[in-house]
């Protein structure tokens, strides 16, 4: 008797299974509605980066269906789906939402963008990965559908080698690369080593296996090499913890420098006062809270109850702001394709375009409402990152601000690099190369 | 009634040791292959065959060669992911260095290679068993990982570490579109689990599952426990190896060497106990069950309507993940495939109960 209704329960739940996975793909999509995919990750050891990303991301798409009634007059439909920071769940969600005709995808993942760059190709979605992904990926002859928005790792590598520069020549230095085991934490290294040969200092490479929680061996490395300059290229929980290796091997903090994924609230806020020092590039924004764009989310979405953060004192976080962002660029792409093609429904193709000819200029800045938040962003064939500028915020122990002007990325150095890459690609993927000066 | 066996009586030895001696088998499974090739391309969605089929089909490969290593011969082990990356990297240096190769040959001596490792890393189960050879495997696994995010020869010298895959062709033949990956992930997976179910029956078979009950027992009526255990690790990371070169090149496209770490291990060895140790049919099940609980456990509050955030889904798929593993391992701790064998049993008298 039990046998018959345990096999009744399994093929009950196997037949339900099948069911639903057969109608999952089949969800409707609204055809008034522009869809917009939102790949997070709320779950994990990259959940406290993850998180406020993911709010400031949504929070922005609510607020252009909210406030200005979506984009020219067409409403943004958004679903988010959590890939943990894992590669192959971030392809299923790619997969899963495709059906549902999205227009760009923004993985916040450099694995993950790997990944999908293979795929856009046949699929024909924009990927904009703002302040991340693939750093060949400017080349847009090669990379027709990615989009490194504000900047890439290489921008980033050769704006702290600016930056430490200033301080006294580098020649003899020694600087170390405290790096995520990952793609994300190798890009820089091409790049750091072709500085290293020019500008005369020894790179030191120092890879912390993922999650990226044992850092000890790393530091009292540290301790023992005592670089002049230590780089951090982490991501989530590795960023804290490698702040608090530092200031357990007494490493000062005003000579460690973090990428602009590693300079965020999560990664100082647990070691508070002790981190005070530690610098960080900002990605043209830092944590302002009191722009008029901000005002607007309290208005139109937390007094309303509507808010994606759960705590409203997250509104204007660094990692916030930047999820905002990228759903900004996302969004005046869509606006200027729609420019273009017309205020309607448009799609993964039209959307392309317009993000290869965005032009995102001070006064449009100002109209966002991120004055001081978003350095101008003026894409095109040859060059998709659109803006190649960051400075430096510095944690004074218990907020950010700026202590360096704005630098930018030398093209002179990076440029070739690009391009053998993309060529490499290509080569690789059998890929035809676009001719930038015939595309209009 | 309907399983009954009475009125099929074999008058050849050949006959009598087929694959599917039961007429209805046969019937059934020749009926469930030629809908697989013939009418799934026809009437499945593109997300059908990219986001559940294919990475089933894969999966199952892998789960299968775990279950010839740990339900059929007994040597547990938890360096699964390690082997399918070794796979994976393996094909990838062929197909780049030595392009000239056909897809096949590669995937072929893909396999070869995991199955050399597999061998090295198995001579630890000469000496050990049980929990230190999961153990010992587990070293294996963090050593592949480790090697092949670090001797960058492996990666061909690539600064992010991230390999994608070439086009894929077979005799020419461009093997693009989900239908076309689906048919050719199917066409490997049958062969192989044929390759699988007939060593299984072999001599070979009886060796490991001899070793699996009783080794000692074994070795005094003499199977070489060598020759037996190290025939599993190999067979197994052929098969292993295989599916990592598959689950890389066809469903990833591009990978860095976390997609084989060590939860992909513990995935393969749930697929595997849930699904039903020592069983061909298991390690579908099994691979079927953990592929398309957690598509089930995010749809489902959607579709009932319950308003979820994906934090919400994502620890939920967990719990319920670990609860029905437990709960299987109370409840039917011989896995699916003896709910499927029971069922059988029961179709034997339906519908006339006693």
């Amino acid at each position: 008797m039990k046998h018959e209704l345990r096999i009744k329960a399994a093929a009950l739940l196997m037949a339900a299974a099948g069911a639903l996975g057969v109608a999952a793909d089949a969800a409707a999509q609204s055809s008034k509605e522009i869809f917009v995919p939102v790949l997070v990750y709320r779950t994990g050891a990259y959940a406290p980066n993850g998180v406020p990303w993911a709010d400031g991301f949504v929070d922005y798409l609510k607020l252009v269906n909210a406030r200005d009634g979506g984009v020219n007059g067409v409403k943004i439909a958004y679903e988010e789906c959590e890939t943990g920071y894992a590669t192959d769940r971030g392809v299923e969600c790619y997969e899963r939402l495709k059906s549902k005709h999205p227009v760009a995808f923004s993985p916040l993942s450099t694995g993950i963008t790997y990944a999908l760059t293979d795929k856009v190709y046949g699929d024909h979605i924009v990927l904009i990965t703002a302040g991340y992904g693939r750093a060949d990926s400017v080349d847009g002859a090669v990379f027709r559908w990615n989009f490194p928005m504000m900047g890439t790792y290489w921008d980033g590598a050769d704006i702290l080698v600016q930056h430490v520069k200033e301080k006294g020549s580098l020649k003899g230095k020694k600087i170390a690369l405290v790096y995520h085991d990952s793609p994300y934490g190798k890009e820089p290294i091409p790049v750091l080593e072709a500085l290293a040969k020019r500008e005369g200092f020894e790179l030191l490479k120092l890879p912390v296996t993922a999650p990226g929680v044992e850092q000890k061996a790393t530091w009292l490395q540290i301790r023992q090499q005592r670089p002049d300059y230590v780089f951090v290229w982490g991501w989530g929980v590795m960023n804290s913890t490698a702040l608090k290796e530092a200031i357990a091997v007494s490493y000062p903090r005003a000579q460690i420098y973090g990428v602009w994924w590693s300079a965020a609230e999560p990664d100082v806020v647990p070691a508070e006062m002790a981190a005070k020092g530690y610098n960080g590039l900002a990605l043209g924004h830092s944590a302002e809270k009191d722009r008029p764009i901000h005002k607007d989310m309290m208005k139109y979405l937390y007094d309303k109850g509507q808010g994606t953060a759960k705590d409203k004192s997250e509104v204007g976080n660094v990692l916030y702001n930047r999820g905002m962002l990228s759903a900004i660029l996302t969004v005046e792409s869509i606006r200027s394709a729609q420019k273009k093609y017309g205020n309607r429904v448009v799609t993964g193709e039209e959307v392309r375009w317009g993000a290869e000819h965005l032009n995102i200029d001070p006064a449009r800045v100002k109209a966002l409402g991120v004055e001081g938040m978003l350095q101008p962003v003026h894409t095109s064939c040859m060059d998709h990152g659109g803006s190649h500028a960051a400075r430096i915020h510095t944690w004074d122990g218990g907020s950010w601000s700026y202590t360096s002007e704005l630098y930018k990325s030398e093209p002179k150095i990076l440029d070739p690099m690009i391009k053998a890459s993309a060529e490499k690609y290509a080569a690789e993927k059998k890929l035809p190369i676009e001719d930038c000066g015939k595309s209009s | 009634m309907i399983y009954r066996e009475t009125g099929q009586f074999k008058t050849t030895y050949a006959s009598d040791q087929q694959l599917f001696p039961i007429l209805q088998d046969r019937v059934f499974v020749i009926g469930a292959l030629a809908f697989a090739f013939v009418a799934v391309p026809f009437i499945a969605s593109d997300y059908m065959f990219r986001a559940i089929l294919t990475p089933f089909l894969i999966l199952s490969l892998a789960a299968l060669g775990l279950n010839i290593l740990v339900g059929y011969c007994g040597q547990v082990s938890l360096g699964t992911g390690g082997f399918m990356a070794v796979g994976a990297y393996a094909a990838y240096n062929f197909a780049v260095r030595i392009p000239q190769l056909d897809l096949l040959v590669i995937f072929i001596l893909a396999g070869l290679c995991a199955a050399a490792v597999g061998v090295v890393f198995g001579i630890p189960s000469l000496r050990i068993k049980g929990f230190y050879l999961a153990v010992a495997t587990l070293a294996a696994q963090f050593f592949i990982d480790w090697a092949f995010a670090r001797i960058k020869w492996f990666t061909n010298d690539i600064p992010s570490g991230s390999v994608s895959a070439p086009p894929l062709e077979i005799l020419g033949y461009g093997i693009e579109g989900p239908q076309r990956k689906y048919l050719l992930v199917l066409a490997i997976v049958s062969l192989a689990a044929l390759v699988a179910r007939n060593l299984t029956r072999g001599a070979i078979g009886r060796s490991w599952m001899a070793t699996r009950d009783m080794d000692v027992a074994a070795e005094v009526i003499g199977i070489r426990p060598l020759t037996a255990k190290l025939s599993a690790f190999a067979v197994s990371s052929f098969f292993v190896g295989i599916s990592g070169a598959l689950w890389a090149f066809v469903y990833l496209g591009s990978w860095e060497p976390l997609a084989f770490d060590v939860n992909r291990s513990f995935q393969l060895l749930f697929m595997v106990i849930i699904g039903g140790l020592g069983s061909i049919l298991g390690s579908f099940l099994g691979a079927a069950f953990i592929v398309i609980l957690p598509l089930v456990l995010n749809q489902l509050p959607a579709m009932l309507g319950i308003p979820l955030s994906t934090a919400m889904v994502s620890d939920i798929e967990f719990m319920v993940f670990g609860a029905l593993i437990v709960f299987f391992l109370i409840v039917e701790p011989r896995g699916l495939a003896r709910l499927w064998a029971i069922g059988k049993e029961k179709l034997r008298l339906w519908p006339f109960p006693h």
